[in-house]
């Protein structure tokens, strides 16, 4: 067992620990709510769901690169799923949502197992932008054309662009960083944003005053700004994690927070907009995976370029 | 009949329907939305909106294994026998009953309506189109045929489920090859009688209606 195994093992019991806690707090509310209390039921099943998700990524940090960049691709392919669905398309479009799904989605993972940085930075904003149109374009149908080209793109951009900046941080080589070693940055990036998540919801809900925007997220600026000093706070923790250094570890993490709950924000909207409460019922007790990932979506990329161009 | 099939082809029958079952909830990530009743086993009739070939399999694999157990969807002889792989997947596998839609090929002693009340009455659930074809027009549906008054009426204890599936023709729109793996949502609304004395084009209209009723909405432009 190398020592990156063993931090991610001690990683996953110390978050095997803060789930059995939370498992525990579910069961006894449980007991002490009436027997079909939703609130109570919905805890219990997103504990649940957390334990399947914080498993399988362990398993796929692991497993190291094919691992993660399976698990990713499958998420991507999932979040696509859940954002094509809601899309406006014409039967023009079908050619090149195929292609979105069969091609573009494969081909940006293979490009970030070969490591092409020159190309997976650029193949979906700017490849896939100028050509996918092209193929709608020939079928002849420019009813709402540009509506569906630009949420096509959109689509892809979050699911598939974004999504895998997560897995391209492994892309990265810091001198005084062992190559193997940046698996733990996913690891720190994907803890950071999530505890961040959970800790505005619970300051949200204690003291959150202020609404940010009324009508379309719950989120409030106080929940917001306890939640991303909690978030920089426990990047100073698992400093230990990453290439960064105590201070740097913090800004980062709290960099990535900020930007993640911006993110959540602006799907919301898109839910607003499309009418929906959740993306899909993929996962249970969180919606769908797009509603699971919206802060780690809008956080990888900034993350990964920032990371790139202030500490390589 | 069933009891003649050899046991490696009942085998392969389970197997190829579970695979069929997974690959359709891969693709599709099919929900089902039991909007109007449970997914409980009783006998029941699900009507539903047809516009392509994979609205019964969509169906078929959504429903809990207890139930798709006892149900059996009503299919054109036509089509599912037309080679011997259709006839292995068609009768075998999603045991289907099979009606002929051609009056001049039927059999004199061949009534489809006959096979219809037999299996209600060995006891099995149905899935069945009373559009008769598929819809390829912009309308939702096509106005009914008479089957599921008949059956209604000759049957009155079976609830008639309107069962609407959504998404399929973008997922895959006529003439197109290679489906896409955008969500489908089967919603199961609440069942339907035909009241006492109710006329045949009545008790339609109103079947229609209750299975326009499910369509979700939709904003977009």
């Amino acid at each position: 067992m190398t020592s990156t195994d063993s931090e991610i093992l001690g990683l996953f019991i110390g978050v095997c620990g803060l789930l059995i806690v939370l498992t525990l707090v579910g069961e006894v509310l449980g007991m002490r709510a009436d027997d079909d209390n939703p609130v109570v039921e919905t805890f219990k099943t997103r504990v649940r769901s957390w334990w399947v998700i914080v498993t399988l990524f362990t398993l796929a940090l692991i497993a190291g690169k094919v691992g993660l960049l399976v698990l990713t691709a499958f998420a991507s392919f999932a979040a696509l799923r859940e954002f094509m669905t809601l899309t406006n398309k014409r039967r023009a479009d079908h050619l090149s949502l195929a292609l979105g799904f069969f091609v573009v989605l494969p081909l940006q993972y293979i490009f970030i197992g070969f490591g092409w940085q020159a190309l997976f930075t650029v193949f979906i904003p700017v490849y896939v932008f100028l050509l996918l149109p092209i193929v709608s374009a020939l079928r002849g149908n420019s009813d709402r054309y540009l509506i569906r080209v630009a949420e096509t793109q959109w689509a892809l951009m979050i699911s598939v662009f974004c999504v895998s900046h997560v897995p391209a941080l492994l892309t990265l080589e810091f001198d005084s960083y062992p190559a193997d070693r940046s698996v733990l940055l996913i690891a720190f990036l994907i803890m950071v944003v999530q505890f961040g998540d959970l800790l505005d919801f619970f300051f949200g809900r204690r003291i959150g005053k202020t609404k940010i925007i009324p009508g379309i997220s719950a989120k409030t600026w106080e929940g917001m700004a306890c939640g991303v000093v909690s978030a920089s706070i426990i990047g100073g923790l698992l400093a230990w994690l990453t290439p960064f250094g105590v201070f740097g570890a913090m800004a980062m993490a709290a960099l990535a927070s900020t930007v993640g709950m911006f993110g959540n924000l602006v799907i919301s909207a898109i839910k607003n907009d499309r009418g929906i409460k959740d993306w899909s019922h993929l996962i249970p007790g969180q919606g769908g995976f797009v509603d699971q990932l919206d802060s780690v979506i809008f956080a990888a990329p900034i993350f990964y370029h920032v990371t790139y161009l202030v500490w390589m | 009949m069933k009891s003649l099939l050899s046991l490696p082809r009942r085998a392969a029958a389970k197997i190829v329907g579970l695979a069929i079952s997974l690959l359709v909830r891969f693709l599709t990530a099919v929900r089902a939305d039991w909007r109007g009743i449970e997914p409980v086993n009783r006998q029941r009739v699900y009507f539903a909106n047809h516009v392509s070939n994979a609205d019964m399999p969509m169906i078929w694999s959504c429903l809990p294994p207890n139930l798709r157990r006892d149900v059996r969807p009503v299919a054109a002889a036509d089509y599912w026998l037309k080679n011997k792989l259709r006839a292995f997947v068609g009768p075998e596998v999603f045991n289907c009953v099979l009606v002929d839609r051609r009056p001049e090929a039927r059999d004199s002693d061949h009534d489809p309506m006959q096979n219809i009340l037999d299996a209600l009455d060995d006891g099995s659930s149905l899935i069945i189109f009373p559009e008769g074809n598929r819809n390829m027009t912009e309308d939702p549906l096509l106005p009914f045929k008479a089957g599921l008054f008949n059956m209604g009426k000759a049957r009155p204890d079976v609830d008639l489920v309107p069962t609407w599936v959504s998404n399929v023709t973008e997922i895959m729109p006529k003439g197109e090859v290679i489906p896409l793996p955008l969500i489908c949502t089967v919603t199961f609304g609440e069942p339907i009688h035909v009241d006492d004395g109710e006329e045949k084009d009545a008790f339609l209209r109103r079947a229609e209606n209750a299975l326009v009723s499910l369509a979700p909405k939709d904003d977009r432009l």
